[in-house]
């Protein structure tokens, strides 16, 4: 019914622009589209992906939206700078192939942006129309549009060519996005490209943070399938600091320049009391056992055990803490606690992780924090002692300081508890990399080119930023292999005669 | 790339030793370090095991592992020439070795294993060593001629007296303690309960006593957590920060609940894997 409907208005929309008749304000009068999601119930017993994407007829009368502004303001919001306004007007003219192939321009993975990228944080932000709605989720739905040209090239199996062989050879430390990108560029100039992962799979976060319903790792895999079949070869297995050191990699595997990419991939904890009791975990741990090792399939095709727990308090805000809250759903977890001490509005997490975390029944105690966590005899957590909390001036981050407020503590009953506020810099290659400089958070400094303060060594990611976001890392690992293939271009072959 | 295994042989019911080809591993370890394997990508563990010896020339490592639950099971069902799927390492920091003087190296069942590359550089490091092998029964006892051929003094303990003393490890670590010249430091490596014991001995005269902790590991490289331990009150983690650690500022009854977390999942994971193997005939060629 509703479907007929949208269809005969899209017919009606398509009769003016073939016209030249569209107008902003028969745009403005479209609704936006909704994604279509899977059932709220049902999707708490499974992992598979929550959002299905967008039906050719939404995806055409949501690009409809799209004014097409002159000046085209949500291109400044993407850390890529795809050409937005155009591969949205290619969908609203149905051109798809035409679309996916501007966003390549400037992204590898619209796949997986499309997906994850915070949009309303990003090129939603800035969008005319969100912002003549006065808001900003009636911003062109950006993100949706790029997922559903990229889903419609899922079974092309183009790989893009590496160019001539240069002779010369690059490592890729980390397979996490920012590598990937790093890993494709240079090989494309010609370079032979190794990429080096600790874990036994490769993708980074991709694959052990972020879980199957939020991206399918099917997606993941065939994009570091892509890369391989351009000859991109990948170690795993492999600790760069532990199995050879960088300098190892350049001075005896005659690897010419290398890409740091490792990653943040250090757990803060809150270093409060009852931190070390069994039922605490890190996100990474908990994510890690369910996506990387499969512990929901536990005894039934997988060896990774994890606690069948019961009642979970999740600490925390941002995405990690909302993807461990939706996962402890999907173990079986009756009650699911997230305790953030700030309020709704300064949460980092996308909102639309925030929107299905509450329908999937996900209780917010917001404005508290931890103060304790109290364990039984056999030192398994029974409960946790929170504070309820203000806000006050802002601080460095510009959002308002959370305070705590003397003598409001309480505790719920949890047997499990999942800290989830963010990640330092793991120190691995700090502590085996001589001359790399780091800063005061244990962060290695670049500078615009993403370059070290070791010739030939570069970097990007997380490592660099901090915890950033996925299209960051990507934006990185672009600009970094831009500099490798223009130093590379200038230092001679080995062997060249001079 | 998989990592095939060469000769294998079984030491006693439960132990079982293999050398297993790691080519970059075995150029880069040193005593005290470890590697994580993965035997199938798909859906196995991943454990940690100490890297009990290497041979740069052959490029293998040697692994000796006991059988407690579904994976070193599965490990032990393993043949020559079979492949793991995944190797990582080496992994953790090397046992600092230096002349220390007269050490003392208690180990503890399984605990032999990992003692043993760190008593070998213990004595080309020129140390007077006192090893003190503890096991419970004749039959579970390991390496005995190994350390024989290492050690300046040997001392071996079972829990029923069939073979040795009949004695816990640490009332012969006591008595040692306790003689005219006291040992300069202790090494005591095994359950992390004798662990525990050893230190409470040891503690009582101010020796120093590293103990090697063999806490649940995912990743080994920082990033999960999950093996961090309390030590003089704060967290650390095993697989980065040790796995060997000063024995006095453990927090070893914490530890020990850890070691259980999943102890009732593993459980049914193994009855289940032995139920499978009985059915397909497995058994029989052992
Ligand atoms: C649970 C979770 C949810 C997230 N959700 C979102 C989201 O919705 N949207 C978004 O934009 N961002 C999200 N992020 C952040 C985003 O995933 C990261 O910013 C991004 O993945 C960083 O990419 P990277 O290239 O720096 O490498 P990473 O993805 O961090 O990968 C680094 C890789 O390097 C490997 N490595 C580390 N050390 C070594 C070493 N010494 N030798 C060899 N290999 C090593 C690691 O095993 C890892 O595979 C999320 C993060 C997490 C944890
Ligand atoms: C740094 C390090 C080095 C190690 N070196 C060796 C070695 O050289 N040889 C060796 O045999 N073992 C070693 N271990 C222990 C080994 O990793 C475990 O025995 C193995 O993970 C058990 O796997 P499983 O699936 O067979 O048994 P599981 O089913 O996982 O466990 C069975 C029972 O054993 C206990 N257990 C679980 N995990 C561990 C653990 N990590 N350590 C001790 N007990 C555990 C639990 O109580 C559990 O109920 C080491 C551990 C660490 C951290
Ligand atoms: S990559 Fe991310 S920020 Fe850029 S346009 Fe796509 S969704 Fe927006
Ligand atoms: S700002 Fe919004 S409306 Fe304007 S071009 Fe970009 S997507 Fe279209
Ligand atoms: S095993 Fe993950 S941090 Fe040590």
């Amino acid at each position: 019914m509703k479907e007929k409907k949208s269809k005969e208005f899209l017919e009606k929309l398509l009769e003016k622009q073939t016209k030249g008749q569209l107008k902003p304000s028969d745009r403005f009068d479209i609704p936006c589209q909704d994604m279509p999601v899977q059932d709220e119930v049902e999707r708490r017993d499974n992992i598979n992906e929550v959002a299905q994407g967008y039906t050719e007829l939404q995806a055409r009368l949501e690009a409809m939206r799209c004014i097409q502004c002159k000046n085209a303001p949500c291109i400044k919001g993407c850390p890529v700078e795809i050409r937005i306004k155009d591969f949205v007007g290619a969908i609203a003219e149905g051109r798809y192939k035409e679309s996916l192939e501007i966003i390549k321009e400037n992204s590898l993975l619209p796949a997986v942006c499309g997906r994850v990228c915070p949009q309303e944080a990003q090129c939603q932000k800035y969008c005319t129309v969100g912002k003549k709605f006065k808001d900003p989720t009636k911003a062109v739905s950006i993100g949706r549009l790029e997922r559903y040209v990229a889903d419609l090239d899922r079974d092309n199996n183009s790989i893009p060519e590496a160019g001539a062989a240069t002779g010369m050879k690059v490592a890729v430390i980390g397979s996490g996005p920012g590598g990937i990108v790093a890993a494709s560029d240079t090989r494309r100039a010609g370079h032979e490209v190794t990429i080096f992962e600790a874990f036994h799979k490769s993708g980074g976060v991709l694959v052990y943070g972020i879980p199957e319903f939020r991206l399918p790792k099917s997606i993941v895999k065939k994009e570091i399938e892509v890369i391989e079949k351009m000859g991109v070869k990948i170690v795993c297995n492999f600790v760069v600091g532990k199995t050879r050191t960088i300098r190892q990699l350049m001075k005896k595997d005659g690897f010419d320049a290398v890409y740091i990419g490792v990653g943040a991939g250090l757990p803060r904890f809150m270093n409060i009391e009852g931190e070390s009791l069994v039922g605490v975990y890190s996100a990474n741990e908990y994510l890690t056992r369910t996506n990387l090792m499969k512990a929901y399939k536990f005894g039934d095709g997988a060896d990774t055990p994890i606690l069948n727990s019961k009642k979970v308090a999740v600490i925390g805000g941002g995405n990690v803490a909302m993807d461990s809250a939706r996962t402890a759903v999907r173990l079986g977890a009756e009650k699911v606690y997230l305790i953030y001490r700030r309020s709704e509005k300064e949460m980092p997490a996308r909102i639309e992780e925030v929107h299905h975390a509450k329908e999937e029944g996900i209780e917010f105690h917001l404005l508290r924090n931890p103060k304790r966590i109290i364990g039984d005899e056999s030192y398994r957590v029974k409960a946790i002692e929170c504070l309820k909390y203000e806000l006050g001036e802002p601080d460095e981050s510009g959002r308002r300081r959370p305070v705590p407020i003397e003598g409001t503590e309480f505790t719920i009953d949890v047997d499990t508890v999942i800290v989830a506020i963010g990640n330092g810099a793991n120190p691995l290659i700090q502590q085996t990399t001589e001359g790399l400089k780091f800063n005061k958070w244990g962060n290695i400094e670049v500078d615009e080119h993403c370059r070290t303060s070791i010739e030939g060594v570069y970097a990007g990611g997380d490592i660099v930023l901090g915890s950033a976001t996925v299209i960051l890392a990507m934006g990185q690992g672009r600009t970094a292999a831009a500099a490798i293939n223009e130093y590379l271009a200038r230092k001679k072959p080995k062997g060249a005669a001079s | 790339m998989p990592h095939k295994i060469g000769t294998k042989k079984q030491l006693s019911e439960n132990v079982f030793t293999a050398e297993v080809e790691a080519s970059l591993i075995c150029r880069a370890c040193k005593p005290g370090q470890f590697i994580i394997l993965c035997i199938n990508n798909e859906y196995s563990e991943r454990i940690p095991l100490t890297i009990a010896d290497s041979d740069s020339e052959k490029g293998t490592i040697r692994l000796i592992w006991q059988r407690i639950g579904k994976t070193t099971a599965e490990l032990a069902d393993l043949k020559e020439g079979d492949e793991i799927e995944s190797i990582v390492g080496p992994l953790g920091n090397p046992t600092h070795i230096k002349n220390y003087g007269t050490v003392v190296c208690v180990g503890g069942g399984i605990g032999n294993a990992p003692l043993y590359p760190i008593v070998k550089a213990l004595k080309e490091a020129s140390n007077t060593i006192i090893t003190i092998l503890g096991a419970r029964n004749k039959e579970l006892l390991i390496l005995e001629d190994e350390f024989t051929e290492m050690s300046d003094e040997l001392i071996v303990t079972t829990d029923d007296g069939s073979y040795g003393r009949k004695a816990l490890v640490t009332e012969p670590l006591k008595e040692v303690c306790q003689r005219e010249g006291k040992p300069d430091q202790v090494f005591a490596i095994g359950p992390a309960i004798m662990m525990k014991f050893c230190c409470e001995v040891t503690k009582e005269f101010s020796i120093p006593t590293q103990v090697s902790l063999n806490t649940i590991m995912i990743d080994g490289t920082g990033m999960c957590g999950g093996c961090r331990i309390e030590y003089d009150g704060k967290p650390k983690f095993v697989c980065v920060d040790g796995p060997e650690f000063d024995g006095h500022k453990v927090n070893f009854d914490l530890m020990i609940k850890r070691l259980d977390t999943y102890k009732d999942k593993e459980k049914s994971s193994y009855e289940k894997y032995k139920e499978h193997k009985c059915k397909i005939g497995l058994d029989k060629n052992k």
